[in-house]
C-alpha cells in the first residue's frame, strides 16, 4: 500500500447514499403514517420518519460544511465513542427500569399506577430485559467489537460512513422496541419482543454490521484472526439466523403492527427457546468472551494463557450451544427425547464454557498482584469468577431432577443475574475503564478511588441480589411441589408470592446498589471526557501508514 | 509483527508466535483436568442417550432401555394421588351438603380440599384469609349479598354472578346519577337516607326529602326497611358492612354509577364434589345461615 495523501478531506464513502435513502425512508414512513388507521403504527412510523428526517439533516449539514470527514489513514474512533456514551446511557436506563420493576413486586401496592398503564409490570418487564440485553450489552458488544476488530487486524472499519449507519441504526431499533413495549406492541416472544417492522429494520441494520466487521477483517494486515475476533463473528452470524428464525411471522396488514408467527404449538416453544437459549449463548456469552479475549490480557499486559484451549474451546461452545435450547421446556409438551437432548448437550457444554474461564484467569499468571493495585482488573477477575459460576450452575438446572424443583422460580432469575450482572455487565463495564482512557487520550481514568467504590457496592449489590433469589427460589419451589398428608397443595399461588416479601426486598437493594455503582462509573467516566488530554498513551492508533509499512 | 516463537519469562511456557496490538499467546496444552471432566460429561450423555428417550429417527425415536416415559409417570402419579386422597371423593359425592359439614370425617376433608382449592381460585379477589377488599366482599362474616346457606353458597359458586352463564346469579342497581335519572341534589338527599338507614346521624330535612324518592326508586330491592333481598343480591343497608365503602362520598358514588360485580362461573370449571368441597368450606369458615 502507498503512503496515502496527506490531506484527506473526502467524506466518507456512502454518506451521500445514506442521506438520499434517509430522506426516501423518512417520505415512506410518513406516508405510512398518515395512511395507516392502527395508532400504535402511526406513533412507531412516525418515530421512525422524526429519526430519518433527523438523519438527514445531519448528514445534509456535515456534508455541505465538510466537517464529516473520512481519515483512510486513522481508525475509526468516532464511532466507538459514541459507542461507548451510548452503552453506558441504556445501562443506567435499564437497571433503573429494572429497580423500578423489583420495587414492584416488592410492593405491588404503593409502586402501583393505574391511571398509567405502560407504567405496568408487563409493558417494563421487556423494557428492561430488551435494555439491558440488546441496549446496553448490545451497543457494548458493537463499540468493543469496531475498536478490537480494528486493533487487531490493524485495519481500519469497513465500509466508510456504515458503521455509523449501525450504531444510529441500533439506536433506532431500540427507540422503536422500547416505546413499541410500552404501547403494547409485543410479538409475545420472551427476549423476541418486537414486532415485525423493527425486526426487519433489525435485520438491515445487523446485516450492515456483519458486512462492516467481514469488510474490516478482509482487510486486515495481520497473516491469523485473533480469537477475539472469532468470538465476535460468531455472535453476529448466530444471532442473525436466530433472529430470522423466531421473528418469522406474518403481519395482519402492511399498515398494522400486529403479526401473528409462522410456529405455533410446541414448534413455536422449541423454535423460541432454541432461539432464546441461543441469545444467552451467542449474545450474552460468545459476544463477551470475545471481549474478555482482548481486554483482560491487554489490560494485565500478559499473553493469554492457551492458544489451544481457545480454538477447542471455541468450536466446542458453537457445536453444542445450539442444541441446549430444549432444557428451558423440561416436563412440558414437548417431546421428552427432545428433553434428553437439550439436558444432555448443556451438560457436555459445561466444560467448553469452561474453557474461557481458565483462559482469562490463567491468563493473570504472573500478574496476580494487579488483582490487588487495579480495580479493573479485579472487576474483569470477578467477572470471570461469576461466568464461571453461572456456566456451572446452568448446566446443573438443566437436569431434569433439578429443573422440576428450579424451574419457574426465582432461582432462574437468580441464575440469569448472576451472570448478567455479574459476567457481562462487570466485564463489559471493566473493557470499558480500558476503553475511555485510550479512546479521550487520557492518561488514566479521572479517579481509582471511584472505579473500587462502585467495584465493592456493585459486587456486594449482586451477591444480595442472587442470594435472595435462591433462597426464594427454592423456597417456593418447595412450597409448590407441598401436598398435605391427605394430598392436596399445602400451599396457594398467592401464599408462595407473599413468602417471597423479604427476598423481594433484599433483590431490589441489590439491584439499586448496582445501579448505584453504575451512576458512579458514569460520573467517573465523565469527569476523564473532561480532563485535559494530557499524555498521549501507548493505545492511541498510530496513524495507520507506519502501522502499516 | 512477531512471527517467531519465544520463551515467556515469567511461565517458561513458549508463545505460538502470533502478536495482535500486543497480545500474544502462549502454547500451553490443554489442561488435563479439563478436558477428563468434559469426557466425562459426554460419557454421561452418552449412558443416558442409552438408557432414556433419546434420538429422534424416521420411525419415532430411541425409546431407551430402562423404557421411562413421562406420560406413564405422570399417569402413575395422578393414580397415586387418588388412592392418597383416598374415598373422600367418592363420600363427598353420595353426601349432602348437611351431612358433610356434620360428619367429622367428611368435614375435615372437606376443609382440606376447600382450602387448596379457595387459595389457587378465589384468594384472587377475596383475599388469601377470605376477608375480600373493596368490590370483593368479605367470606369470614355474616352478611351475604346471595344469601349464605349451604345451597345458597353452592349455586353461587357454580353458576357465577353476573357471569354470562345462562343461570347465573343476576341483577343490576340503576345507575342513577350518571344514566341521569335523578339529579344530583336528589342523589345527594338519597345518601343521607342511607346514611340514617345504616343508624348514623343524618341531615334530617334531606332525609325527609329524600324518603318519597326511596320508596319509589329503592324499595323494590332493598325494601322499605333497608334491610335488603338476597334473591335479588340486594345489600342490607342497615347494617356497617359496605361492599363499595360506607362513607357519604362512596354511598353518594354508589348510587351514582350502580356498581355490582362479576364473579366467575365455577361449575365445568370445578368438579361438583370440589364445588362440594368448597361450599362447604366457606360455610364452615364464615358465619353461614
Amino acid at each position: 500500500m502507498s503512503a496515502p495523501p496527506p490531506s484527506n478531506d473526502a467524506a466518507p464513502p456512502g454518506a451521500a447514499v445514506l442521506l438520499i435513502i434517509s430522506v426516501v425512508s423518512a417520505f415512506l414512513a410518513i406516508m405510512g403514517a398518515g395512511l395507516t388507521s392502527d395508532p400504535i403504527f402511526r406513533l412507531q412510523a412516525e418515530t421512525f420518519a422524526l429519526a430519518c428526517v433527523l438523519a438527514a439533516f445531519a448528514l445534509n449539514a456535515g456534508l455541505s460544511s465538510g466537517t464529516l470527514l473520512h481519515h483512510p489513514d486513522r481508525y475509526s474512533d468516532g464511532v466507538i465513542k459514541a459507542g461507548v456514551i451510548a452503552t453506558l446511557f441504556w445501562a443506567a436506563a435499564g437497571l433503573l427500569v429494572g429497580v423500578v420493576i423489583a420495587a414492584q413486586l416488592s410492593w405491588p401496592r404503593i409502586f402501583y399506577f393505574p391511571e398509567l398503564g405502560f407504567l405496568n409490570f408487563g409493558r417494563l418487564r421487556p423494557l428492561h430485559t430488551s435494555a439491558v440485553i440488546f441496549a446496553f450489552g448490545g451497543n457494548a458488544l458493537i463499540a468493543t467489537s469496531f475498536w478490537v476488530v480494528q486493533r487487531t487486524c490493524k485495519a481500519k472499519l469497513a465500509g466508510g460512513i456504515a458503521p455509523w449507519f449501525v450504531f444510529w441504526g441500533y439506536q433506532l431499533f431500540i427507540v422503536l422496541a422500547a416505546t413499541g413495549y410500552l404501547m403494547g406492541a409485543t410479538s409475545g416472544k420472551e427476549y423476541s419482543e418486537p414486532e415485525w417492522y423493527t425486526d426487519l429494520w433489525l435485520t438491515i441494520v445487523w446485516v450492515a454490521y456483519l458486512l462492516v466487521f467481514l469488510g474490516t477483517i478482509w482487510k486486515r494486515k495481520e497473516p491469523h484472526i485473533y480469537v477475539a475476533n472469532w468470538f465476535y463473528l460468531a455472535m453476529i452470524v448466530t444471532i442473525a439466523l436466530l433472529h430470522l428464525v423466531n421473528n418469522a411471522a406474518v403481519p395482519v396488514g402492511l399498515l398494522n403492527h400486529k403479526s401473528y408467527g409462522v410456529f405455533s404449538g410446541v414448534q413455536d416453544a422449541l423454535v423460541q427457546w432454541w432461539y432464546g437459549h441461543n441469545a444467552v449463548g451467542f449474545f450474552l456469552t460468545a459476544g463477551f468472551l470475545a471481549m474478555m479475549y482482548y481486554f483482560v490480557p491487554k489490560r494485565v499486559e500478559r499473553p493469554v494463557f492457551s492458544y489451544r484451549l481457545s480454538i477447542v474451546h471455541f468450536w466446542a461452545l458453537i457445536f453444542i450451544y445450539i442444541w441446549a435450547g430444549p432444557h428451558h421446556l423440561h416436563y412440558t409438551a414437548l417431546p421428552q427425547w427432545a428433553q434428553t437432548l437439550g439436558m444432555t448437550f448443556s451438560i457436555m457444554l459445561w466444560m467448553p464454557s469452561w474453557g474461557g474461564m481458565i483462559n482469562g484467569l490463567m491468563t493473570l499468571s504472573g500478574a496476580w498482584d494487579k488483582l490487588r493495585t487495579d480495580p479493573v482488573v479485579r472487576m474483569m477477575v470477578v467477572s470471570i469468577a461469576f461466568y464461571g459460576m453461572s456456566t456451572f450452575e446452568g448446566p446443573v438446572m438443566s437436569i431434569r431432577a433439578v429443573n422440576a424443583l428450579s424451574h419457574y422460580t426465582d432461582w432462574t432469575i437468580g441464575h440469569v443475574h448472576s451472570g448478567a450482572l455479574g459476567w457481562v455487565g462487570f466485564i463489559s463495564f471493566g473493557a470499558i475503564y480500558c476503553l475511555v482512557p485510550w479512546l479521550w487520550k487520557k492518561k488514566a481514568m479521572y479517579s481509582n478511588k471511584l472505579i473500587e467504590w462502585h467495584f465493592w457496592i456493585a459486587t456486594t449489590g449482586i451477591l444480595l441480589y442472587i442470594a435472595a433469589m435462591w433462597v426464594s427460589g427454592i423456597m417456593e419451589g418447595l412450597m409448590w411441589r407441598e401436598y398435605t398428608p391427605q394430598g392436596f397443595l399445602a400451599y396457594s399461588f398467592i401464599e408462595t408470592v407473599s413468602a417471597k416479601h423479604i427476598e423481594n426486598i433484599i433483590r431490589t437493594v441489590g439491584g439499586l446498589m448496582y445501579l448505584s455503582g453504575a451512576l458512579i462509573m458514569i460520573v467517573n467516566v465523565w469527569r476523564t471526557i473532561l480532563m485535559p488530554s494530557e499524555a498521549v498513551s501507548e493505545q492511541t492508533p498510530a496513524p495507520l501508514a507506519t502501522a502499516i509499512a | 509483527m512477531a512471527s517467531e516463537r519465544e520463551t515467556d519469562d515469567v511461565t517458561g511456557v513458549e508463545t505460538t508466535g502470533h502478536e495482535w496490538d500486543g497480545i500474544r499467546e502462549l502454547d500451553n496444552p490443554l489442561p488435563r483436568w479439563w478436558l477428563w471432566i468434559w469426557y466425562g460429561t459426554i460419557a454421561f450423555a452418552i449412558g443416558y442417550w442409552v438408557l432414556m428417550p433419546a434420538w429422534p429417527g424416521l420411525h419415532g425415536y430411541t425409546k431407551g432401555l430402562l423404557h421411562r416415559s413421562d406420560r406413564a409417570e405422570v399417569a402413575s402419579e395422578l393414580k397415586a394421588l387418588d388412592v392418597q386422597r383416598g374415598s373422600g371423593a367418592a363420600m363427598i359425592r353420595k353426601a349432602s351438603l348437611t351431612q358433610i359439614e356434620q360428619d367429622p370425617k367428611l368435614q375435615a376433608y372437606a376443609q382440606q380440599v376447600g382450602q387448596s382449592v379457595f387459595g389457587d381460585n378465589c384468594a384472587t379477589c377475596h383475599g388469601i384469609g377470605g376477608t375480600g377488599s373493596k368490590g370483593y366482599p368479605n367470606l369470614r362474616d355474616d352478611v351475604w349479598l346471595w344469601g349464605g346457606t349451604l345451597d345458597d353458597i353452592q349455586h353461587t359458586i357454580t353458576v357465577g354472578i353476573r357471569s354470562g352463564h345462562p343461570g347465573a346469579r343476576q341483577s343490576q342497581m340503576p345507575a342513577f346519577g350518571r344514566d341521569e335519572l335523578l339529579p344530583p341534589a336528589t342523589i345527594s338527599d338519597l345518601t343521607e337516607y342511607v346514611v340514617k338507614l345504616s343508624g348514623r346521624p343524618a341531615d334530617a330535612a334531606a332525609v325527609a326529602r329524600a324518603a318519597p324518592v326511596y320508596a319509589a326508586q329503592c324499595v323494590a330491592c332493598h325494601n322499605a326497611d333497608g334491610r335488603g333481598n338476597q334473591a335479588l343480591g340486594a345489600p342490607n343497608l342497615t347494617d356497617s358492612d359496605w361492599l363499595y365503602g360506607a362513607d357519604r362520598d362512596a354511598i353518594k358514588g354508589q348510587i351514582h354509577a350502580g356498581n355490582g360485580g362479576v364473579m366467575p362461573t365455577w361449575g365445568g370449571r370445578l368438579s361438583p364434589e370440589t364445588i362440594k368441597a368448597l361450599s362447604v368450606y366457606v360455610h364452615a369458615n364464615a358465619g353461614g345461615q
